[in-house]
Parts: structure tokens; C-alpha cells; sequence
């Protein structure tokens, strides 16, 4: 009687058992490619539920050149990583820095796209009326007036609140520059805005062209704080994430980026998306 | 598996475990208090109450706590007369829009436990405590309330397991309970097995020392030895 159902029980589990097998598709006729649809004007999604935006056009172009048959899938950031090593999908673009961590898990493709971290404030906060050295900090190298501004951010967020994206080189960037911030992370960085609107924190970092569109949908209520920071923690760039073991699969993506690169695809897209070049010079 | 990162990770989980203790204690206390008020007005003879606690009740258990989280943290927050009403203060901490959204739902929930536990009482006990002279408050008191208490743990157990569940929730509003941390481990080592399993023996392990005390007072709460 216990052995039938145990068997009964078993025979349910079966089926479950062999659909979390992954697809194997090794030619790569089929590439199903992450994105996150909340990072306009790198990915994002229209009214419909349509994932728009610069990476989702780059895919569409670099899958016509390696002649593969492409499904973009919206994937929430949380858990991007291990869904790629789970087989989910093949690859990842979500405008995902290329940094040691990851590389120490996957492998990158790229870069396609670069920019600067920033944060921003709500216009009426004093934060805004503080002044630095400098514009833009390279934390890779940081110059005299570089490591200045960075003293001075340190001061003026001392004590503050900032809100960033779980697991993001801006979250590295808070754990390692500014100690004495109370830090708050969220899935999305557009619900970090939501609070930093609602007065919940007192400052948001993210990749500046994000913060832009953000604080351009709320009509001038958010502006820039602070100067621009590239390189260093915030890791070499944006990346197509890719499992370790598909070393074709990446010179493949490599292939199609250099020649969509060379014939001012690239270029042309970016422009298109936001109103000045993104691509990796 | 890798044993070393679940073994480093175990002092970062356990240090969450205040703040998941306080969410859970915090609701179950307040939503307590709501249940016991809201049952009841439910079973006065108020009509216009009894209609307002009809759809509170409704409200609270038809909707995902998911929803009624976020709609108490990032919908209130939207409101410029919420944002300088006096209540902003407590609204503009996590920790307490967590705290409220899973009071008001489990005062839902324990509010019906309670009614159909207080109306499960044999009339014929509430006579006889009122033939033996007690007033309707004291045989409320002396006689009903005790009953309907041991009727009710029980299903009660299920809805104090149920909170030390709910109250992972609370991670999707910034709080670092034991699952916002588990998350932000995951985050930097990307290990998603190995950091669950673990988040999960420790739930298991608080809700195992919940059913026993519940199993404790049941017991001690026996008619008969």
C-alpha cells in the first residue's frame, strides 16, 4: 500500500523532473537572450509589455548577423546570474558591467556600451547646492582633484540615506567609497526613485543616462548630484553576459559586435536611444 | 554544494534574525489586538460595524499581502497629504509600513478565527454560567472567552507559522529581514542554492519552535488533564 503510493508519488514528480532540463541548442540557430525591461533607456518595456529600448535593438542586429533565430526574455535583475547558469537563457544584455566578481562566475562578451554613475537629489534638497572639484572621477586613477570630490561626497553624505539596485558595480561603489551611509537597496532602481521622491532617501545612485530619463519623467523634481564616476569598483563597461563553457557562443557575439561596430550600427543606435554615443571607443 | 560559503554565511543570516523576530512579534501583537476588537464589534448588533469589519476582513484577505505592502509603502507614499500629515513619520520607515501591513492582514485572518471560535460555544455553557448568577460580561470573561481560546490555537498555530513566513515579505520594502539578507548574499556570491537552503532550515527551525509552544499550550489548555 506505502510502495504505491510512493510510487503514485514519484510518477506526478517525473514530468517536473524532466522539464527543468535545459534546451540544448549547441549550433546556435536559437540564442535566447535576458534583458531587464526597467533600465530605459537601455532596456525598458512599453505600455504593451514590450521589451524596447538601445540593447533590445542591438540584439535584434547582432542576432541578424550571426544568423540565429533570437528570443529576448524579460528577466528581474535579482537572480539574472544563476538563471544564465541554469540554462534559462544563453545570454544577457541589461546593461551589465563588466567587473572581476562576475568574471570570477561567467564570462563577457563586448563591451558594448559604457558611462558614468551618478547620483541624483531631489531639486529642493540642500545636497544640491554643495560644490566639487571636479566633474568626473576616474576610480581607477583618481587625480588630485578626483580624489578631492571624492572627499568631498564622502562629507556630504555623511549620515545620509542612499537608495541603490541590489547587486550592482553602484551598490559596490556605496560599500566601498561611502562607510558611513545608511544603505538601501531595491530590485529596481525605479522604485529607489519612487522613494527618493517620497522623501525616504536622501540621494539615488545609478548609470547617469538612467538617472537622466528618470528625473526627466518627473519633470525636473530630481536633479544630478555630485560629479560623474567612471571605471575602478564600477567595473570596464557593459558586457553580453554568456556562460563560461560557451567560448563559441562568445566569438560569435564578439564577431557580430565588431562588424556592427565598423558599419556605425552601434553608433547609430545610440544616438537613437540617447541623443549622444554610448559605444566603447 | 559549497559547505565554506554556507557555513560564513550562517553568522551574517543569524544577525537578521532580530529584525524578522520583531516584524513577526510586532504583527502577531498588534494584529491580536485588531482581531480581538474587530471579532467583537463583527458579532454586536451594530449594523453600520458589522459591515465595516465585513469589508475590512474581505479587503485584507482577498488582496496578496504583496500588494497591500506595496500599496501602504510606495502607494501612501505618493500623496503630498500623506507626506506632511503627521502619521509621515511612522509611514516613512519601512520598518513600520511592514509592521502595519502585516498586523492589518493577520487581524484579518484572526479576526474571523476568533468569531468562529467565540460562536462555537455551546449556548447551553453561557445559560448555565447565567442561571449560576454571572453577569453577561463575567460569563463573557470567566466562561466564553477561555473556551473559544482553546478552540481557536489551533488554526491560530497555522496563522503564527504563517506570519513567521509572511514576513519575508517585508524584504521588497528594503528591510534586511532574513530574507533581505539571503538576497544580498546571493547578490555577491551568486550562490542561490546553497544561501536558500540555509534561509530555509532557519525558518523551519523558527517555526518548529512555534509549533511546539503552540503544541505546549494546547495542552496545557485541556479541560481534563
Amino acid at each position: 500500500m506505502n510502495n504505491t503510493l510512493l510510487a503514485l508519488a514519484f510518477g506526478a514528480l517525473l514530468p517536473c523532473l524532466a522539464l527543468s532540463q535545459p534546451a540544448e541548442a549547441k549550433d546556435w540557430s536559437k540564442i535566447r537572450i535576458a534583458s531587464e525591461g526597467a533600465y530605459a533607456p537601455w532596456n525598458g518595456m512599453d505600455p504593451s509589455g514590450k521589451l524596447i529600448g538601445f540593447e533590445i535593438d542591438l540584439a535584434q542586429s547582432l542576432c541578424k548577423r550571426m544568423q540565429a533565430d533570437c528570443e529576448i526574455v524579460a528577466q528581474d535583475w535579482d537572480g539574472m546570474i544563476p538563471a544564465l547558469q541554469q540554462g534559462k537563457y544563453d545570454a544577457i544584455m541589461a546593461a551589465m558591467s563588466i567587473t572581476d566578481e562576475r568574471k570570477a562566475v561567467m564570462d563577457f562578451a563586448g563591451p558594448y556600451g559604457t558611462e558614468p554613475s551618478a547620483f541624483s537629489v531631489l531639486a529642493d534638497s540642500p545636497l544640491g547646492q554643495v560644490v566639487f572639484a571636479s566633474k568626473r572621477v576616474n576610480l581607477s586613477a583618481p587625480d588630485a582633484t578626483g580624489e578631492a570630490a571624492l572627499a568631498e561626497l564622502v562629507k556630504a553624505l555623511k549620515g545620509k540615506s542612499i537608495g541603490v539596485q541590489t547587486s550592482t558595480i553602484q551598490a559596490n561603489f556605496v560599500d566601498k567609497y561611502l562607510p558611513d551611509v545608511s544603505v538601501r537597496t531595491y530590485d529596481k532602481l525605479d522604485s529607489a526613485s519612487i522613494d527618493l521622491l517620497a522623501g525616504r532617501v536622501d540621494a539615488i545612485l545609478g548609470d547617469r543616462s538612467v538617472i537622466e530619463a528618470l528625473g526627466a519623467s518627473q519633470g525636473g523634481k530630481m536633479v544630478q548630484f555630485g560629479p560623474d564616476f567612471v571605471r575602478g569598483v564600477l567595473g570596464d563597461g557593459f558586457g553580453i553576459g554568456l556562460r563560461k563553457a560557451d567560448a563559441d557562443l562568445k566569438a560569435k557575439f564578439n564577431d557580430a559586435l565588431a562588424a556592427a561596430t565598423a558599419d556605425g550600427t552601434v553608433s547609430k543606435l545610440s544616438l537613437q536611444h540617447f541623443g549622444y554615443d554610448v559605444s566603447v571607443k | 554544494m559549497n559547505w565554506t560559503l554556507m557555513w560564513d554565511s550562517l553568522p551574517r543570516l543569524l544577525a537578521a534574525l532580530p529584525l524578522t523576530l520583531t516584524l513577526v512579534f510586532a504583527a502577531l501583537a498588534c494584529g491580536g489586538v485588531i482581531a480581538f476588537v474587530t471579532a467583537l464589534l463583527r458579532l454586536s448588533d451594530y449594523r453600520p460595524l458589522v459591515w465595516t469589519i465585513k469589508t475590512y476582513v474581505f479587503a485584507f484577505r482577498g488582496t496578496p499581502l504583496l500588494v497591500q505592502i506595496f500599496l501602504l509603502y510606495y502607494g501612501l507614499g505618493q500623496f503630498d497629504a500623506v507626506r506632511t500629515s503627521v502619521l509621515w513619520p511612522f509611514l516613512r520607515e519601512p520598518l513600520w509600513c511592514a509592521i502595519l501591513a502585516l498586523s492589518l492582514n493577520t487581524g484579518a485572518y484572526t479576526c474571523e478565527i476568533l468569531r468562529g471560535a467565540l460562536q462555537s460555544v455551546p449556548a447551553g455553557q453561557v445559560e448555565a454560567a447565567r442561571a449560576c448568577g454571572m453577569s453577561r460580561t463575567l460569563a463573557f470573561r470567566r466562561i466564553v472567552l477561555p473556551i473559544a481560546f482553546r478552540q481557536m490555537l489551533p488554526t491560530y498555530g497555522n496563522e503564527i507559522i504563517l506570519m513567521v513566513k509572511a514576513s519575508s515579505l517585508a524584504s521588497t520594502i528594503t528591510m534586511m529581514e532574513l530574507t533581505g539578507v539571503a538576497r544580498k548574499i546571493i547578490a555577491q556570491s551568486f550562490a542561490v542554492f546553497e544561501i536558500f537552503i540555509l534561509a530555509g532550515v532557519i525558518y523551519l527551525a523558527l517555526n518548529f519552535v512555534a509549533s511546539q509552544a503552540i503544541r505546549l499550550g494546547e495542552k496545557r489548555l485541556q479541560p481534563c488533564g
